[in-house]
């Protein structure tokens, strides 16, 4: 065996021992600690997709003596590497994006424990990336939970108290469901190793044998991660949890934290269930329907809103029904569509919220939408990085969201019955986010007209006050082009990863 | 035939002086044990007007929970979906459940290779007499390193939440239990000095016989940590202090998780490369034997103690 081969083992054990080890540091040595260890897991998984992409094929990894079905065991395959890459880049920029604003919202003698679960959230986004064990994946769910609640409470001001219980009742129902759903997958199949499960269930199709429990079984485990995820009916947590946390929190939350249960999902549909049996089921279905209300819905109320972080939350509502519309499309486009969507709102949906706090900080800390007016001219830098990511989200050419709905519309395509209500919500939806993205960027952008203003210019906060969220915000924006622009290979990526998952 | 005892006697038997409690015309008390009526003082009674009224507003500032129609027709359809939902819930997975393999039965499809390994060729891999500790700490270790894990950060979201710092006052609203101490309740000292020492060293044992029998480090970290748990209620803080604090409990758990961390990671390491291990097993059956499993019960029984106490201590006013 090759030494790369070890690295998703290392970079896995590394995250998670660096957990415990920040609750002993002082906040700055955690963040420096925190910030070596993201930077080493993301330079690991460029080997190991270097290494993937080489082999052309998927390996296993067993964790210890023991070979798979008896002991744990992880895999390592195209898909995996370059989520678990990708993942690793939006996470450091996020961090970097948001140390001054930590600094200012969480209490001194509790930064360290912001690194604390960082770093474990980290390790359980890898772990449910590369696991091939279905109870370890629920193992690390409760992890990458726990954190996720401690990273929204520990800003300790205004509703964030509230917002953190909120998510918490949720998810954990999320888990409770999802753990059901693995009991009966056990007592039907004997199994918790994905690719025995996925044997066993096999043989259930064909001799019809259990068919109730088992339909059952794939309901409980996908509602759980979808209520994870913050599908529609189920995103009340979601504008609370995303708007009132600190900046690095609600960007790793909406692009990182929801997007690990999707890829879970994803590989519960591919490794466990089968995606034959899951695309012939009664489940998709309803998942289609959820995600194109989600779709609509999440749009609609943001346009309600007035509050610029709750409006971008909502918003996330809405990318998460465009992604469970694709698994609901039932073909493998549709599935392509949808992890490139996945890839497409991470990086988006960061920027989105970095640059809505560089705006609101050029607003005297006002995040209403009216005291935004003129932004874009007091902070330059933020304003460019909004209107790129407004824009991506609408679906302007040569940006991440115009590709993204292309597959969305060439998958719906291949289906019969789903088409006309695919491309007509295709349709609503593009319109309804122009519709609040564009009144955002239209208000930043209306020049002020008050006596002071014209006297002596804008209060503009300079480059070089906020040199690290800018630099973070540029590579928001080049990552948004290059995935916009060189969209080929990643949807290469894509579709090579997916044949291998199978 | 009975005797009648002149009543001057009969007032002094103790079958009178019971029949007298038992009717309530008597308090055994009065007279033998010196009591008081509890007082409030003033100053408390202010305290939770202030408090009170402190909440209110609070409430009123967060969250702007409007009487309005409309909220309140959303709840009345709020509760009948909710209850509507539950009994669907219930229904469907009675049925589900109904419809499961019988318990039990031989040709179930979880008795199959999987299982009988883990029962026929256990001690022999792993040397652990009992097979589910074996499981749990050798085939199956990676589920329980992250398990172990979750109690930390368990922990350490309790600290986010409850962690006293520098700037808040709590001691000088009150809101601290360290102003009833020292404590001086004799009957729970008393208990405690007796019990605490068996509970612990119980509780050690569970962990270290782990491998030999029913126990293991989540069981034997409870039992010790409910040891110290009760230390700490019968004396106080000051006592408990001499030998565990906050930073006492940062050193032990994270040596413990990184000593689990270190040690898995040489085992999955070799495993998955297939190099020999160099740990031996021992004779199955010494307390010294099992290869890790002893190291790793004792890894987990100390994160565990540490857990349970550290969540009591911060669900006290006062913390740390």
């Amino acid at each position: 065996m090759e030494f790369v081969q070890n690295l998703p083992f290392i970079s896995i054990l590394v995250s998670l021992f660096a957990g415990p080890v920040c609750l002993l540091l002082k906040g700055k040595k955690a963040k420096y600690v925190n910030l070596f260890v993201i930077i080493s897991v993301g330079i690991m998984q460029l080997f190991v997709l270097l290494h993937a992409l080489k082999l052309k094929e998927a390996y296993t990894y067993s964790m210890g003596h023991y070979p798979a079905p008896w002991g744990n065991e992880i895999r390592i395959g195209i898909l995996e590497a370059s989520m678990a890459l990708f993942f690793t880049i939006i996470l450091l920029l996020s961090m970097l994006a948001g140390i001054r604003e930590r600094e200012k919202d969480i209490d001194s003698e509790k930064q360290n424990l912001y690194y604390v679960m960082t770093n474990l959230l980290l390790c359980s986004l890898m772990a449910l990336v590369y696991t091939n064990d279905i109870f370890n994946a629920y193992v690390f769910v409760e992890i990458n939970t726990i954190a996720a609640c401690g990273l929204i409470m520990i800003r300790e001001k205004g509703r964030t108290i509230l917002a953190a219980t909120r998510y918490m009742i949720m998810n954990l129902l999320g888990s409770g469901l999802f753990l059901l759903g693995i009991c009966f997958l056990y007592d039907l199949t004997g199994h918790l190793l994905m690719s025995n499960i996925k044997e066993q269930v096999a043989i259930l199709n064909v001799t019809g044998e259990y068919h109730m429990p088992l339909l059952v079984a794939i309901v409980l485990l996908a509602v759980g991660l979808a209520i994870k995820s913050a599908l529609y009916p189920f995103h009340s947590w979601v504008p609370d949890a995303y708007g009132y946390s600190t900046v690095s929190s609600a960007a790793i939350l909406s692009s990182l934290v929801s997007k690990g249960y999707i890829f879970l999902l994803i590989k519960i549909f591919y490794r466990v269930v089968g995606f034959d049996i899951i695309a012939s089921s009664k489940v998709i279905d309803v998942l289609f329907v959820f995600g194109v209300a989600g779709m609509l819905m999440g749009s609609i109320n943001a346009i309600k809103e007035k509050d610029i972080r709750r409006m971008i939350a909502f918003s996330s509502v809405a990318q998460i029904g465009y992604i469970y519309m694709g698994f609901g499309l039932g073909t493998v486009a549709g599935m392509v569509a949808s992890v490139y969507r996945i890839v497409f709102h991470a990086a988006t949906k960061s920027l989105l919220f970095v640059a809505a706090s560089g705006l609101i900080d050029a607003s005297g800390n006002d995040k209403h939408i009216t005291s935004l007016k003129g932004a874009g001219y007091r902070n330059k830098t933020a304003g460019v990085a909004f209107t790129v990511g407004a824009l991506s989200m609408i679906g302007f050419p040569l940006l991440s969201g115009f590709i993204s709905k292309i597959l969305f519309a060439g998958a719906a395509w291949e289906t019969d019955t789903k088409m006309m209500v695919t491309l007509v919500a295709l349709a609503i939806s593009t319109i309804l986010n122009a519709m609040y993205f564009m009144r955002t960027v239209i208000t930043i952008y209306t020049p002020m007209k008050t006596p002071e203003v014209k006297e002596k210019g804008y209060a503009k906060i300079k480059f070089s006050e906020e040199t690290l969220k800018n630099i973070t915000l540029i590579g928001f924006i080049v990552l948004n082009v290059l995935l916009g622009v060189c969209s080929e290979p990643v949807v290469d990526l894509i579709e090579k990863g997916l044949a291998m998952f199978g | 035939m009975s005797k009648k005892i002149p009543s001057d006697i009969y007032e002094k038997t103790f079958s009178f002086r019971f029949k007298r409690w038992l009717d309530g015309t008597k308090d055994p008390f009065i007279d033998v044990i010196e009591t008081k009526p509890q007082t409030i003082s003033e100053e408390e009674l202010e305290r939770k007007e202030q408090y009170k009224k402190e909440k209110e507003e609070r409430i009123k500032n967060l969250y702007t929970v409007g009487g309005s129609r409309r909220v309140k027709r959303f709840n009345k359809l709020y509760t009948f979906f909710c209850v509507a939902f539950c009994v669907f819930l219930v229904a469907m997975l009675l049925v589900a459940v109904s419809n499961l393999p019988a318990y039990g039965e031989a040709t179930n499809p979880a008795n199959n290779e999987v299982a009988k390994r883990y029962i026929e060729e256990g001690l022999k891999e792993t040397g652990s007499v009992n097979i589910v500790t074996g499981m749990i700490l050798d085939y199956r270790a990676f589920d329980t390193l992250g398990e172990s894990h979750v109690l930390f950060i368990a922990t350490a979201a309790v600290l986010i939440l409850l962690a006293k710092t520098s700037d808040k006052t709590e001691e000088a609203t009150g809101e601290n239990d360290r102003i009833y101490e020292p404590k001086n309740d004799v009957i729970l000292q008393t208990a405690a000095r007796l019990l605490v020492p068996p509970i612990i060293i119980f509780g050690a044992y569970v962990v270290l016989c782990g491998h030999l029998g029913p126990g293991g480090g989540f069981s034997g970290g409870a039992i010790i940590g409910a040891g110290l748990i009760l230390y700490l209620n019968a004396f106080d803080f000051k006592k408990t202090e001499r030998f565990f604090t906050a930073k006492t409990y940062k050193v032990l758990s994270i040596s413990a998780l990184g000593c689990y961390c270190l040690a898995k990671s040489y085992s999955f390491y070799t495993g998955a490369n297939h190099i020999h291990s160099i740990i031996p097993l021992g004779t199955a059956g010494d307390i010294l034997s099992s290869g890790l499993i002893l190291i790793l019960n004792i890894c987990v029984g100390v994160v565990v103690a540490g857990t349970m106490y550290t969540f009591y201590v911060m669900f006290r006013k006062g913390g740390y």
